[in-house]
């Protein structure tokens, strides 16, 4: 693998007497996104905080690109500061600053950028983060969900390379925290910065995270991949991910995909060899257009309300579901063959277009009014799965059978389907 | 016998090291209160050379013009008020008590002199220190404990440089223009009590004003009020600027006890270097 972006080699920090991190180490990737978990008051923070040198560890090493920051010059130290941004956990906006001028300090005061090109740039943030409406009002005058949004708006205005989130959910509802995690994970995409998260939103960093780090009793005690994560077998994962899945179903009534993979074992093993099951994919296609027309909350409504009516409706049936993408929902339905689940699956569409079409649209109506005309569709695909299977191979196949079951042009006067 | 003699012997011992202990506990804590206190002196001392470094950087000139307005401008008003009173309290003490020397003629003068010289430097000193230096404090306070200054440093921008520096500039430019109003307004109190109330000749209190106050009555008198600029500034931002670090007390009671701290520190320095600085120059 690469020379990793940050490494930490035995790094130890202690406040008063009490070691809040000891002989940690951990490598992050350039281009990634890096998640860090772990309990409140674990030292995920501080942690953060050694990255971007406000705190300095009592033991141990930092790694800048392969290169001992202790050992570095106050310059080379200051190119590698000036590629990174930080969000604070408490947002840190300047609260007798407009939101208009903490997202702008940055660039009036390290940049010559003259005035009008300093103004398109910030109207172009805050209109990405939908905070129009408050541009010029002060962050005591915002809920907490806009300071949040306003101090993303300032983390990202430098365009950095390497940005820091410091639980960037904290405060948000539901549908509003996985709207900024899909920010995140966009602009992460489109710009190409290293991102590093701090969050206790598990499972739903996990759609949106490259590696996962867990920090556990003061030291990192796995790093991987979201799906090797699913493998690990240590008392963190009891303590730590399980309860914080438990809240997933506030999200979207689904399960998460740890629970959805052990109910999908547990039905296997009831089965026997020449038994079929179904798998249905739902997917709310071309995401990142309706992303820029609507915005992250509209689209986060959306699936949201998605997933409660498959839920719904499969679970009425037996079936059970997971979401596997940021735009995807696949369900299992036990006791099903394909001819039976393409019978449900009509009935559903039909359902679906019948008696959720408002519900589904309720969340994007009002961006409509301003935006003009978008079309939302929905693809849905069933494919037959034996008890021996991979799963995976029958998703695979019902995804490449997917055909539209719904779309619905948004526009002006409302919605035509 | 010989472990009771040990014992007598040992409790003896340590009966002589509690009492050694006892009577070098006052020297122990005058001697950590003395290292504190010098410590504290000497960061003072580097935090108000690295703000000042900063003075000339780009960009600071909108940020001095914008503490003049906070510093400045909004303690006219405070000031005035003020110092027409002790100049009208000087005139009417001045008066009475030269009176029974037949040298009312001299009330210009003493209420002059006692205003340039010394309770025009000190009095606005302690004024500004009441209305900005406290809310100087606070501001920086709360920066401090919302990570406010935490995000300068990770946007790269100098916090000594963005927050500190315009202060302490905008201090030292408006303390001797701000003493000046005072010296001026008190002469104006004076006259109003001494000649529009108690009679005096206001040929007489101009002249003896004009006779005697020197230039160097004046330039001392500001050299004092750049001394406690420097003074007022420095205490009031630092203690702001490291309310995080108070080990009596933390987040919003660090604040408010590190704004209690610059006001009553500041107030002894005024008058403790009033002194120094008085017995230097006269």
């Amino acid at each position: 693998m690469n020379t990793p972006l940050i490494e930490f080699k035995d790094i130890t920090k202690s406040f008063d007497n009490r070691t809040v991190l000891e002989r940690v180490n951990l490598k992050i990737y350039e281009g990634e996104v890096t998640t860090i978990i772990g309990l409140s008051g674990a030292g995920k923070s501080v942690l953060l905080k050694h990255i971007i040198g406000l705190i300095k560890p009592d033991k141990g090493t930092i790694l800048f690109r392969g290169k001992s920051v202790s050992k570095m010059k106050r310059k080379e130290i200051n190119a590698a500061l000036a590629q990174m941004s930080y969000m604070f956990q408490g947002n840190a906006l300047f609260d007798s600053l407009t939101v208009y001028e903490n997202i702008a300090l940055p660039l009036l005061e390290t940049t010559n950028l003259k005035k009008a090109e300093i103004d398109r740039r910030v109207m172009a943030r805050i209109e990405q983060t939908e905070l129009t409406d408050a541009v010029k009002k002060f962050p005591s005058e915002l809920s907490g969900g806009m300071q949040k949004r306003a101090a993303l708006a300032r983390a990202l205005i430098t365009d950095p390379r390497i940005v820091l989130f410091d639980e960037p959910t904290t405060g948000q509802d539901p549908v509003r925290k996985n709207a900024i995690l899909g920010m995140i994970a966009q602009y992460q995409r489109k710009l190409g910065f290293t991102a590093i998260l701090v969050s206790h939103e598990i499972p739903d960093v996990y759609f949106i995270s490259n590696r996962v780090l867990a920090l556990y009793q003061r030291a990192i005690v796995f790093q991987g991949t979201p799906e090797e994560l699913e493998e690990f077998d240590h008392p963190f994962k009891d303590e730590v991910i399980h309860s914080l899945e438990a809240l997933q179903k506030e999200l979207t009534g689904l399960y998460s995909k740890r629970q959805f993979k052990v109910l999908n074992h547990a039905q296997l093993r009831r089965r026997a060899y020449g038994d079929t099951y179904c798998i249905a994919v739902f997917t709310l296609e071309d995401i990142n257009s309706i992303i820029t027309y609507l915005g992250h909350d509209a689209v986060q409504e959306t699936i949201r309300r998605m997933g409660l009516y498959v839920d719904k409706h499969f679970g009425a049936i037996g079936g059970f579901s997971t979401r596997r993408n940021t735009n995807e929902i696949i369900t299992v339905l036990p006791y099903s063959d394909i001819t039976e689940a393409e019978i449900i699956l009509k009935d559903f569409a039909k359902d679906f277009q019948g008696l959720e079409i408002n519900d589904i649209c309720a969340g994007v109506r009002r961006r409509v009014a301003m935006a003009g005309p978008i079309e939302l569709t929905i693809l849905a695909g069933i494919a037959q799965g034996e008890p021996f299977a991979e799963i995976d191979s029958v998703i695979d196949s019902a995804i490449s059978h997917r055909k539209e079951i719904w779309t619905a042009m948004m526009c002006r006067r409302g919605v035509n389907i | 016998m010989a472990p009771e003699a040990n014992s007598r012997n040992l409790s003896q011992g340590e009966a002589k090291k509690r009492v050694g202990i006892l009577l070098s506990r006052p020297f122990s804590s005058i001697g950590r209160a003395v290292i504190r206190w010098v410590n504290i002196l000497g960061s003072a001392t580097i935090f108000l050379f690295l703000a000042l470094l900063k003075v000339f950087r780009s960009k600071q000139f909108s940020k001095i013009v914008q503490q003049l307005y906070y510093i400045g401008a909004r303690s006219t008003t405070i000031i005035m008020l003020v110092s027409v009173f002790t100049g009208m309290v000087l005139g009417l003490q001045s008066y009475h008590a030269l009176v029974k020397f037949g040298a009312q003629g001299a009330v210009g003068t003493l209420v002059a002199l006692s205003l340039i010289r010394e309770l025009g430097p000190v009095l606005t000193a302690i004024m500004i220190t009441a209305r900005a230096g406290s809310a100087i404090t606070a501001e920086i306070g709360i920066q401090r404990i919302s990570e406010q200054i935490d995000a300068l440093s990770t946007m790269r921008i100098d916090p000594l440089r963005h927050i500190i520096s315009p202060r302490i500039t905008a201090a030292i430019i408006s303390f001797p223009i701000l003493t000046t109003v005072f010296d001026l307004i008190g002469m104006i109190g004076g006259y109003i009590s001494g000649v529009m109330l108690l009679g005096l000749n206001s040929g007489v209190y101009f002249h003896s004003i004009q006779a005697n106050v020197e230039l160097k009555d004046i330039s001392d008198g500001l050299i004092k009020t750049i001394v406690f600029a420097v003074i007022v500034s420095t205490v009031c931002c630092y203690q702001g600027y490291f309310a995080h670090m108070r080990s009596d007390s933390h987040g919003a009671q660090a604040v408010g006890l590190a704004t209690t701290s610059a006001v009553v520190i500041s107030c002894v320095l005024i008058l403790v270097s009033d002194y120094i600085v008085t017995s230097l120059l006269i």
